[in-house]
C-alpha cells in the first residue's frame, strides 16, 4: 500500500501463555490468507507468557494489517515489528552432511572456521553441523555445505529481539483463585 | 456457598443481568438444564433448531444492545450454531452462546457428540472458551459478557464439558475487575487524528457522511445528526446503519451500494470528501474499488483498528469509539452550508423519483415494493422490521424508511438466509412494548420456519409478512441480468404457508390484491399473539437500481422511466 515492494518483516508477539493459542493465530493466518515465512513459539522469563517471532514476506501495508489483526486476537498481547528498529536476530540450523572421508572432513572444517558454524557430532559416515546467526548467514552456510552433501536438515526459523532499552513486555499478572482445598491456584498458567 | 458448574452459569448469567436465554437442551448439557428451575428470573425460549437459537439471541442483542444468550448441547446442537454465529461476527452483533461438551476425560477420544466446537468456531467467533476447571468459569462468563459487548462487538462462545457443569465449589462471585492484557479496547482518536480530520471538513465542497452500523453500536445518533446539520453535509447509509439517521431527514439521500439510493452512489463517487463512520467499506457498499470516490480525500473512523486501510486506502484514519471521536470532533466543527452540492443531490433524488414504482399505479399487478410501501404506510413507519435475505430484504432497505436507531435488524455481512423468524423472535423479547414485523420471502422462511412452533409455544406477538414470488427472487434476478434468463432450480414449489401456519395455530390470511393489504395488516396488529400473512406477488420483480457485481458504483442498472424500453441483458 504505501510501499509496494515487498520484504522481509519480522514481527513479534507476546502472547498468553494458554492452550489454543498458536491454534488462533495460525488460524487468523490462513483465514486472511496472509502468507507466513517461519513463526516460532517458546517460553518466556514469565511462566503465563510466550512469545513469538513471526517472519513475513510482504509489503509494508500488509505487515501492517497483520499486526492489526494480530493485535485483534484477546489472546495476544502485544505485537511489535522488530523489523524496522534496530534488532538483533537469529535462526539456528542442524545440517548433516557426508563426512566419510579426509578431504569432506577438512573442508568441513574449513567452512566451520569461515561460518557461525561448529560440528557438534560426527561419525565415520556423516557429521552434524550447528549453525547459530542471522537467517541469511544460516542461508550462506547452508549454500557452502551443499558441496559436500546435505543427507537431512533442520531449521528452527527465526527469532528475534529489538536492541537496547526497546522492551516488549507486559506488567501483566494472572488472576489468582482459590480451589476446593484452599490452595491458591493460577489459572492460566499451563504449559504450551 | 456450594454451587454446582451449571448453577455457577446462570448464576453469571443472572449477575449479567440476562432475562431470557434461547436454547435446546441435550445430554452434555442436561446439568445447567437441570439447575434452570432454580432460576426462575431468567426465562428459557425452547428453539426448534439451534441456528434459530443463535439468531434469537442475535436479534435480541441488536434490538437491545444488550447481549444475546444462546445454548445448546455437545456436537449437533453445538454446529447447528456456527451459521448463527458467523452471522454475529460479521454484522458485530454481542451474543454469547453456551455449549454442553463430553466429560473432560473423553475429550478427544470420539465420544457420543463430541465435536471440536472451539476449534470449530475459531473463524466465526470474537474468542471463544473451553472451560477445563470450574474454578475458571465464573471468571471465563464474566470475560465472555465482557468481550462480546466491548470494543467491537461480536459473538463469544463457552464450551462448558458436562462434568464440569456437575462439579461442586464453593463459589464466590469475582468482583475485582476484569483484567485481559490483550484486550484494550480504543476509546478517544489522537489530537492530531483530530485536527486533520477538521481541516478535510473545513476544506470540502462536496463532503459526505456515510453512516454504518457503528454509530448504532457506539450511541452516536445525536452526534451524527449535529454534525450533519452543523456542516450541511448529506448522508447516505449502509443497510445496517438505516435508524441511524431519520430517513425524513432533508438531510438523509438514503441507502449506498449495490441497491442503493442511486443519488447516494452519485454523490459518494463525484463527492470530494468521504467521512465514513462506523461502516468498514464492504464489497456491496463500493463496486470496483479502482474507480471508487476517485476525487474524494476520505476520513474513516472505526473503533477496529483492522478495517482501517482494509480495502479503500484512507487520507485521515481514525481509531476509537465513534461516539467518544465524535464528541472530539463537534466543537471544532464549523457551521457550512454546500448549498450547489445539495441542489446536485436534490436533482439525482428527483430522477429517483420519476422513476419509482410506487409512484405508479400497478393495476391490478401486486409488486413486493408496494406491500412493504403499505405496510409502512400503516404501521406508521413506527414498526421493528426484521427482515431476511434476498429481493424482499432490499425492498424492505428501500421502501420502509426508519427514523429511529435499532428498529431495522437484518444480516448485511453474512446474508444468511432464514434469519428473519428466528432473529423477529428475538427482537420481540427484547423490545416486548414494540410492534415487531419479519419480512421474509418463501425461500429464506422455509429455511427456519420450524421457529413458527416457538413463536406459537411463546405465544410471541409478532406478524410474519411472507412476500410470496414462487422464486428465490434475487437470484433469478441475476439469472435474468447475467444468464440469459435461464432460470435454473429458482422456481419453487411452495406449501400452503395459510394452511401451514393454521397447523401451528398460527392465525393466517392470504393477500392477492393491493386493496387486501390494509385489512390484512390491521388483522395482524390486533391479534395478540403471532400472525402470518402470505403476500402473493409478481413473480419477475426486480430490484431497482443495481450496480453488478464488481461494477463502477455510478453504473446502474436504472429501472425505466415510463415510455423507457427495458434491458434486460447485462454484463456482470
Amino acid at each position: 500500500m504505501t510501499d509496494p515492494i515487498s520484504k522481509k518483516h519480522l514481527l513479534v508477539a507476546l502472547v498468553e501463555n494458554k492452550p489454543g493459542v498458536l491454534n488462533r493465530v495460525v488460524s487468523l493466518f490462513r483465514r486472511r490468507n496472509f502468507n507466513v515465512d517461519s513463526l516460532t513459539v517458546g517460553r518466556t522469563h514469565k511462566p503465563h507468557m510466550s512469545r513469538m517471532t513471526i517472519a513475513v514476506d510482504a509489503t509494508r501495508g500488509d505487515a501492517l494489517k497483520i499486526k492489526m489483526n494480530l493485535l485483534k486476537l484477546i489472546s495476544v498481547i502485544d505485537v511489535a515489528e522488530v523489523s524496522i528498529e534496530p534488532h538483533v536476530s537469529r535462526d539456528l540450523a542442524l545440517v548433516k552432511v557426508r563426512s566419510n572421508d579426509a578431504e569432506s572432513r577438512n573442508t568441513l572444517t574449513l567452512i566451520c572456521e569461515h561460518h557461525p558454524a561448529r560440528i557438534v557430532d560426527i561419525g565415520p559416515e556423516v557429521a552434524i553441523v550447528e549453525i547459530t546467526a542471522a537467517a541469511d548467514q544460516v542461508e550462506a552456510c547452508i549454500q557452502e555445505l551443499r558441496a559436500l552433501g546435505i543427507v537431512e536438515m533442520v531449521r528452527t526459523g527465526v527469532v528475534a529481539m529489538g536492541r537496547g532499552t526497546r522492551i516488549l513486555d507486559s506488567s501483566y499478572e494472572p488472576v489468582v483463585t482459590t480451589s476446593a482445598d484452599g490452595v491458591p491456584k493460577a489459572f492460566e498458567v499451563y504449559s504450551v | 456457598m456450594l454451587l454446582s458448574g451449571a448453577e455457577i452459569i446462570l448464576e453469571c448469567l443472572k449477575r449479567e443481568g440476562v432475562d431470557v436465554m434461547f436454547g435446546y437442551p441435550g445430554g452434555a448439557i442436561l446439568p445447567t438444564y437441570d439447575a434452570m428451575s432454580k432460576y426462575p428470573e431468567i426465562h428459557h425460549v425452547l428453539v426448534r433448531h439451534e441456528q434459530g437459537a443463535a439468531h434469537m439471541a442475535d436479534g435480541y442483542a441488536r434490538a437491545t444492545g444488550r447481549v444475546g444468550v444462546a445454548i445448546a448441547t455437545s456436537g449437533p446442537g453445538a454446529t447447528n450454531l456456527v451459521t448463527g454465529l458467523a452471522t454475529a461476527m460479521m454484522d458485530s452483533s454481542p451474543i454469547v452462546c453456551i455449549t454442553g461438551q463430553v466429560t473432560r476425560g473423553a475429550i478427544g477420544s470420539d465420544a457420543f457428540q463430541e465435536t471440536d466446537v472451539t476449534g470449530v468456531t475459531l473463524p466465526v467467533t470474537k474468542h471463544n472458551y473451553l472451560v477445563m476447571d470450574i474454578h475458571e468459569l465464573a471468571y471465563i462468563i464474566r470475560e465472555a459478557f465482557y468481550i462480546a459487548r466491548t470494543g467491537r462487538p461480536g459473538p463469544v462462545l463457552i464450551d462448558v464439558p458436562k462434568d464440569v457443569q456437575i462439579e461442586k465449589i464453593e463459589f464466590v462471585y469475582p468482583e475485582e475487575p476484569i483484567r485481559l492484557p490483550g484486550y484494550r479496547p480504543p476509546a478517544l482518536a489522537s489530537e492530531d487524528q483530530i485536527q486533520q480530520a477538521l481541516e478535510l471538513i473545513a476544506q470540502a465542497q462536496r463532503p459526505v457522511i456515510l453512516a454504518g452500523h457503528g454509530i448504532m453500536l457506539s450511541g452516536a445518533v445525536r452526534q451524527l445528526r449535529e454534525l450533519a446539520e452543523r456542516a450541511q453535509i448529506p448522508v447516505t447509509l449502509t443497510l445496517l446503519g438505516k435508524g441511524a439517521m431519520p430517513e425524513d431527514h432533508p438531510l438523509t439521500i438514503g441507502m449506498m451500494g449495490m441497491h442503493g439510493e442511486a443519488a447516494s452512489n452519485h454523490a459518494i463517487q463525484q463527492a470530494d470528501l468521504l467521512i465514513a463512520l462506523g461502516m468498514r467499506f464492504d464489497d456491496r457498499v463500493t463496486g470496483n474499488l479502482k474507480t471508487y470516490a476517485r476525487n474524494a480525500k476520505k476520513i474513516h473512523v472505526d473503533i477496529d483498528a483492522s478495517e482501517i486501510n482494509k480495502n479503500v486506502r484512507v487520507d485521515v484514519g481514525v481509531v476509537g469509539d465513534l461516539r467518544a471521536v465524535m464528541d472530539q470532533l463537534l466543537p471544532g466543527v464549523k457551521p457550512m452550508t454546500h448549498a450547489p452540492w445539495l441542489n446536485q443531490i436534490r436533482d439525482w433524488l428527483e430522477d429517483s423519483n420519476e422513476r419509482d414504482i410506487v409512484f405508479r399505479d400497478s393495476g391490478e399487478l401486486l409488486f413486493g415494493a408496494h406491500v412493504i410501501n403499505d405496510l409502512w404506510k400503516f404501521t406508521e413507519g413506527n414498526a421493528i422490521t426484521v427482515s431476511d435475505v434476498g429481493q424482499h430484504q432490499m425492498l424492505e432497505a428501500q421502501y420502509y424508511p426508519h427514523q429511529r436507531p435499532a428498529t431495522m435488524i437484518t444480516s448485511g455481512g453474512l446474508g444468511t438466509m432464514g434469519f428473519g423468524l428466528p432473529a423477529a423472535i428475538g427482537a420481540k423479547f427484547g423490545r416486548p412494548e414494540e410492534e415487531v414485523w419479519a419480512i421474509i420471502g418463501d425461500g429464506g422462511f422455509q429455511m427456519t420456519l420450524c421457529e413458527l412452533a416457538t413463536a406459537r409455544q411463546e405465544n410471541i406477538n409478532i406478524n410474519i409478512a411472507i412476500i410470496n414470488n414462487n422464486f428465490l427472487g434475487m437470484v433469478r434476478q441475476w439469472q435474468e441480468f447475467f444468464y440469459e434468463e435461464r432460470y435454473q432450480s429458482t422456481p419453487m414449489f411452495n406449501p400452503d404457508f395459510v394452511k401451514l401456519a393454521e397447523a401451528y395455530g398460527i392465525p393466517a390470511m392470504r393477500v392477492t390484491s393491493r386493496e387486501q393489504i390494509a385489512e390484512a395488516v390491521a388483522f395482524a396488529r390486533n391479534y395478540n399473539g403471532p400472525t402470518l400473512i402470505e403476500f402473493v406477488v409478481e413473480q419477475e420483480e426486480i430490484v431497482y437500481p443495481m450496480v453488478p457485481s464488481g461494477a463502477d458504483l455510478d453504473k446502474m442498472i436504472r429501472r425505466p422511466k415510463p415510455g423507457e424500453e427495458v434491458v434486460k441483458e447485462h454484463k456482470s
